[in-house]
């Protein structure tokens, strides 16, 4: 069990700049991101995307604005939970037990949930027997690429997961490439590749398809997939990997019996905190009369989260305020001198 | 003002007048037709305001931009009419525009 005076759901800007407050007034705090990389949508959606309202900063990418919201926590040691997400939240006399997708349990009198729009999850096929077979013969991503050696394997999309691992299994399955239009978005190189390996009979390649129906009870025997013109092919088949890429979904948080409207949770405008004593919720997730889903309202919010964390995690301390340009407690914290 | 029909899932017709200048998107969002997630908030990142458009406006809207195709290869169940709402702009061109919302954006 992994103690804390914070934990942080989300790894976004608001998330990494309130681990900032938290650790700058003294308290510790801990980050889960079910994404496997720090920046949340600034850095899945729109890394190279310029950004112009972020305060004095006139101009920068997600990219950027995540690189330097990392610096800014240097002097720091915040622990991460990367590709890890958080499934339950649960009350225990004055603390919050929190479990995670890969069974990490924290206990803490604070959770401050800055989720975004919710966790980052694959996109899945539209059939509805496609379920069944998840993890089992269907996938949405690799782990142990040696399952299909000798098999054939139908991969489904576009991009580069779906180009880079139609080459990669090539080399030991039967693949088909399976695209609901002409044009690749991946690489060129990759593209040409896939070409090549077409042309010698390695990859089967199928666009303007789409996955119509799976066949098979326990296992996948074959498939249906549908033309733009609404011919039927039936593919045989022993795996399904589907690579649509990412989609936000609230997830699990419904299930904390948190205030929640249009899949944003309501907050008070004082410490950002929700129906539920020492559970905060706060950037793009919140809402309150007035709320704009801006970066910098998100640092705001996470700011006065923050001190509301002080008074449950050190309730016999008085929380004093202070500035960083004058305080020799800030100071040392931040790991700087003081005059 | 334009007006733009938007279809929900459940065959609902919804017919609303929508400010010129606003997206496909926005019109839908504030008027609270059901379906359009538009989680990006408009930036072409995301495929969740997913919506095919009547066959006979296919060619009467503007062309795709780079990079709305690529989001709708992720979009849930996308065809041939497919576009992202926040990427039409609502103008007096647009006016009688008939919209379906899929049954759902992921």
């Amino acid at each position: 069990m992994n103690k804390t005076d914070a934990l942080i759901i989300g790894a976004g800007p608001t998330g990494l700049f309130t681990a900032h407050q938290l650790k700058l007034i003294g308290l510790d705090c801990e980050i889960v991101d079910n994404l496997d990389k720090i920046g949340g949508q600034c850095i899945e959606l729109y890394p190279d995307k310029p950004i112009y309202d972020i305060p004095a900063v006139p101009e920068c990418t997600g990219e950027e604005l995540t690189n330097n919201l990392i610096n800014q926590l240097k002097p720091f040691d915040i622990k991460f939970h990367l590709s890890e997400r958080v499934d339950e939240v649960k009350k225990d006399s004055d603390k919050w037990i929190v479990k995670t997708s890969k069974g990490k349990t924290f206990s803490t009198p604070n959770v401050i949930i800055a989720g975004g729009v919710g966790s980052f999850e694959p996109r899945k096929f539209a059939p509805k027997e496609c379920e069944k077979f998840e993890n089992k013969s269907l996938f949405y991503s690799v782990k142990d690429k040696k399952i299909f050696e000798g098999k054939a394997v139908t991969i489904f999309g576009g991009g580069d997961s779906a180009l880079d691992w139609a080459v990669e299994l090539s080399k030991n399955s039967k693949v088909n490439l399976v695209h609901r239009r002409d044009e690749f978005r991946g690489a060129q190189a990759t593209v040409d590749q896939v070409k090549e390996l077409e042309k010698s009979g390695k990859i089967n390649v199928f666009t303007k398809f789409q996955l119509n129906k799976v066949n098979g009870s326990n296992e996948i025997e074959s498939i249906d997939i549908k033309h733009d013109n609404n011919e039927i092919k039936n593919i045989e088949t022993d795996y399904l990997l589907g690579f649509f890429g990412l989609i936000m979904q609230l997830g699990p948080i419904a299930n904390w019996g948190l205030n929640i409207d249009k899949k944003t949770i309501q907050v008070d405008t004082e410490k950002f905190e929700t129906n539920q004593k020492g559970i905060y919720a706060i950037g793009d997730i919140c809402s309150y009369p007035g709320k704009l889903k801006l970066i910098l309202s998100g640092f705001h919010e996470g700011a006065l989260a923050a001190r509301a964390c002080f008074k449950l995690a050190r309730p016999n301390e008085k929380y004093r305020f202070e500035f960083t340009t004058t305080s020799s407690n800030l100071l040392k914290r931040l790991g700087k001198k003081s005059d | 003002m334009t007006k733009i029909t938007y279809i929900t899932h459940d065959s609902k017709t919804h017919e609303i007048d929508v400010q010129n200048g606003l997206t496909v998107m926005e019109g839908a969002v504030q008027n609270d037709i059901p379906g359009i997630d538009a989680d990006c908030g408009g930036g072409m990142a995301c495929a969740t305001c997913h919506v095919y458009v009547k066959e006979e406006w296919l060619d009467k809207l503007p062309k795709k931009e780079d990079g709305e195709e690529d989001m709708l290869d992720m979009a849930f169940e996308p065809k041939k009419n497919s576009r992202l709402s926040c990427q039409l702009i609502v103008s007096d061109d647009l006016e009688g525009l008939t919209v379906n919302i899929p049954s759902k954006q992921a």
